[in-house]
């Protein structure tokens, strides 16, 4: 090529560009309302297309009414945010609105001072408006760093036909011995008892957590937290381990449990490959969205059970594990990102969402039109709840939270007994306090 | 593009005019050079590798979560617990296990390929590009590959079991068999790169040699074995360097397929480092991890080309 026709060719391409810009300047400034004075990052977990385009809509109506502001989506997967959040949090160009599981992790935040304290921004009546656990779990020292979206509860979510064909009863497993007499029912029959996604780790935990709410109580926790008498080496979370062992001994597990991640665990659940999961009542959408037809399993084959009692356990019955999830401000963000979680968790929203089916709402009234038998049950057990538990995995702050995923799947691996694992969480927890 | 290289050409030859261009060199030439083009190389170099080394020196002493500043001192209790973690215990030990399968498994068979495909026989170069392929391959994607073939319900591993009525394999949920099942896909993935080396070392063999010993009727073994070996010595000894480092270095294939797990069964110092450090927001303890690493990469380093690449 010579320079020549180089050179013409350079002309042109730069009159293309300069046209082609002047055209999508001139389209821009054309509709009003695209103009951005605010944008306010919304960062959130959210995998349900369905969900996640019922949230856009919200935020495109907010965009409607607030010209000027902007509100940017932006997705990040569940373990990718977990790691991530630390440094993108001190970045310079941090999420306003982030996802949270309130607990130690919350905790850790706002002592970084990477938070918005919004209280100023909240009146009585809007507070008042959600159930008080749900509130308060994201209140920290007396300050409200933000607003709950859901309530979750963990249980044992069985398929009914799967059951039947070990001959199983789930109205009747109401104790940890009728659970363990069930397992081996199913084992017999050929079905395989529990999914569980062991590679992700903390669904494990749910099993060593709720066996120590059952054994202890509230009580055991909170004197754990206080540092009294052995701290988590105690009675009641050596004898967890022994019972969650009792259960490990039993091979309850789907053959390669401990490579799979939860949402490889909901996919199998949802295929019917196994009898029962434990997980948050989110599995519901998950085993439908995971599994290999899309569909999961119907309605009408699934169940849910409460976790069960075990003898002489000083906790209640009527005692849950689960989350209270919702949403944290970042320290720089607008006072558009706090009005934009007000328009968006309202009665309104929060019933329509509830309705859908995607979660058990937090706002008082909203879980009026809830269909979902398995939904209205949860809500049930969560309204009759004194004492919900938040995940230990969150609760105890990002450090600890991990061992007790680690020493739970150990458990469940065969590779640690009880007495240690109890022992490893203490002393992860003594060098933090 | 013809018109620009016609006006150089003239001015070339005053530039040769001998004894002047050795001045050009000396005199002249270091100075500006070094004014001109190093500090943006030192700049760059300080910020980017010295300056983290010496931060993360400095963290390695302390409590931190990642939030602010660190100013928690405990002095070296992340060292101790490190020494003490069995975890760590596990991934020394399989980075061990990944630089002795590299050097007993992997590098043989690099030089094996690559004495048979050196040669200009037909075909070479298709087998070459094949080989090399895995190479070429992100390791994320190759991970991802992997955990679907040796998935015991959907993958591969399942179906060649199904076929011959065994019960399914799952060999990444195993703890005793994942650290096993990544070590192959570590050979797969990285022979190729070695096999390049030696093939790129072989084909600078003087072709007479082998003439005048195949003359004398030597064996291709003795060929391989007196000509072959010895004068690709510099390059076995680069490629062990490699792999080495490489092994030391290893992560991302891992994480993909097992992230280290079940049980710490398949973790390697960097991917402990991530889980146990960056995961848990202990920057501190990570970063003493990481020194560790660094201190280890660095006597190798040196120590290997001191002594075994003194003379390459």
């Amino acid at each position: 090529m010579t320079n020549r026709t180089f050179r013409r060719r350079g002309v042109a391409a730069a009159a293309f560009v300069a046209a082609t810009t002047a055209l999508v300047a001139g389209s821009a400034l054309l509709p009003g309302p695209a103009r951005a004075d605010t944008t306010v990052k919304w960062l959130h977990l959210e995998q349900n297309p369905s969900i996640a385009t019922y949230w856009a809509g919200i935020a495109k109506a907010y965009e409607a009414q607030h010209p000027g502001v902007k509100i940017e989506m932006q997705y990040l997967e569940n373990e990718a945010y977990k790691a991530k959040l630390t440094t993108l949090l001190q970045s310079n160009d941090p999420p306003d609105i982030i996802y949270t599981w309130g607990g130690g992790v919350m905790q850790e935040q706002v002592k970084a001072g990477v938070l918005r304290d919004m209280t100023g921004m909240l009146d009585k009546s809007y507070a008042d408006s959600f159930s008080s656990a749900a509130w308060n779990a994201l209140n920290y020292e007396g300050k409200q760093w933000g607003i709950p979206m859901l309530v979750s509860q963990v249980g044992f979510f069985y398929n009914k036909e799967l059951m039947a064909k070990g001959g199983v009863d789930p109205a009747a497993v109401k104790t940890w011995d009728d659970l363990l007499g069930a397992v081996k029912k199913l084992k017999a029959a050929g079905v395989t008892p529990i999914i569980a996604g062991g590679a992700d780790k903390w669904p494990l935990h749910f099993y060593w957590s709720y066996l120590a709410i059952r054994l202890g109580g509230k009580q055991a926790f909170d004197d754990a937290l206080a540092g009294k008498g052995d701290g988590f080496a105690s009675d009641t979370f050596v004898k967890a381990g022994e019972l969650f062992k009792q259960l490990v001994d039993l091979e309850p597990f789907q053959p390669g449990f401990l490579g799979a991640t939860a949402p490889d665990a909901y996919g199998q659940f949802g295929d019917g490959k196994g009898a029962m999961e434990f997980m948050g009542n989110w599995l519901y959408t998950s085993q439908k969205t995971g599994s290999a037809s899309g569909k999961g399993i119907a309605d009408d084959n699934l169940g849910f059970l409460s976790f069960p009692t075990v003898p002489g356990g000083k906790g209640e019955p009527t005692d849950t594990l689960g989350g209270i999830n919702g949403w944290l401000v970042t320290k720089k963000a607008p006072d558009a990102a706090i009005d934009f979680l007000k328009f968006f968790i309202t009665l309104d929203h929060e019933r329509e969402m509830a309705a859908q089916g995607f979660f058990i709402p937090v706002v008082k009234g909203a879980d009026a039109d809830m269909k979902n038998p398995i939904f209205r049950a949860v809500a049930a057990n969560l309204a009759a709840s004194k004492y919900h538990q938040l995940f230990y995995d969150q609760m105890l702050g990002p450090n600890v939270g991990r061992v007790v995923n680690d020493v739970s799947t150990n458990i469940a691996a065969g590779t640690i007994s009880p007495k240690d694992a109890a022992q490893q969480v203490q002393d992860a927890w003594a060098l933090e306090h | 593009m013809g018109d620009e290289t016609a006006e150089v050409r003239p001015a070339r030859p005053e530039r040769w005019i001998p004894g002047r261009a050795a001045k050009y060199r000396t005199v002249r030439g270091t100075a500006p050079v070094l004014i001109l083009f190093l500090p943006p190389a030192l700049l760059l170099f300080s910020i980017f590798v010295v300056l983290p080394i010496a931060e993360a020196a400095r963290y390695s002493f302390f409590s931190w979560n990642g939030y602010n500043s660190p100013d928690n001192f405990v002095g070296l209790r992340n060292y101790l617990f490190l020494l003490r973690h069995a975890a760590f215990h596990t991934a020394l030990i399989n980075n061990l296990l990944v630089i002795a399968v590299s050097l007993v498994v992997q590098l043989p068979l690099a030089l094996w390929l690559a004495t048979l495909l050196a040669d200009r026989i037909r075909g070479a170069s298709i087998f070459r590009l094949i080989f090399f392929l895995p190479y070429v391959l992100a390791e994320i994607a190759a991970g991802l590959i992997w955990r679907f073939v040796y998935d015991g319900d959907y993958g591969l591993a399942g179906s060649i079991a199904g076929f011959f009525g065994l019960p399914a394999p799952y060999l990444l949920a195993d703890p005793s068999t994942s650290m096993a099942a990544v070590l192959g896909v570590i050979v797969w993935k990285f022979f190729g790169f070695h096999m390049m080396l030696y093939i790129a070392g072989i084909q600078a063999i003087d072709r007479s040699l082998y003439d005048a010993a195949e003359i004398d009727g030597a064996t291709r073994f003795q060929l391989f074995r007196f000509i072959t070996l010895p004068l690709l010595g510099p390059t076995v000894r680069l490629s062990i360097f490699f792999a080495v480092i490489g092994s030391l270095q290893l992560f991302d294939l891992i994480m993909p397929m097992t992230r280290g797990g079940p049980s710490d069964s398949s973790q390697t110092i960097v991917t402990y480092l991530y889980s146990y450090g960056i995961t848990r927001m202990r920057i501190g303890f990570g970063s003493a991890v990481g020194v560790t690493l660094f201190v280890i990469c660095v006597v190798f380093a040196f120590t290997y080309r001191r002594t075994l690449m003194r003379h390459d």
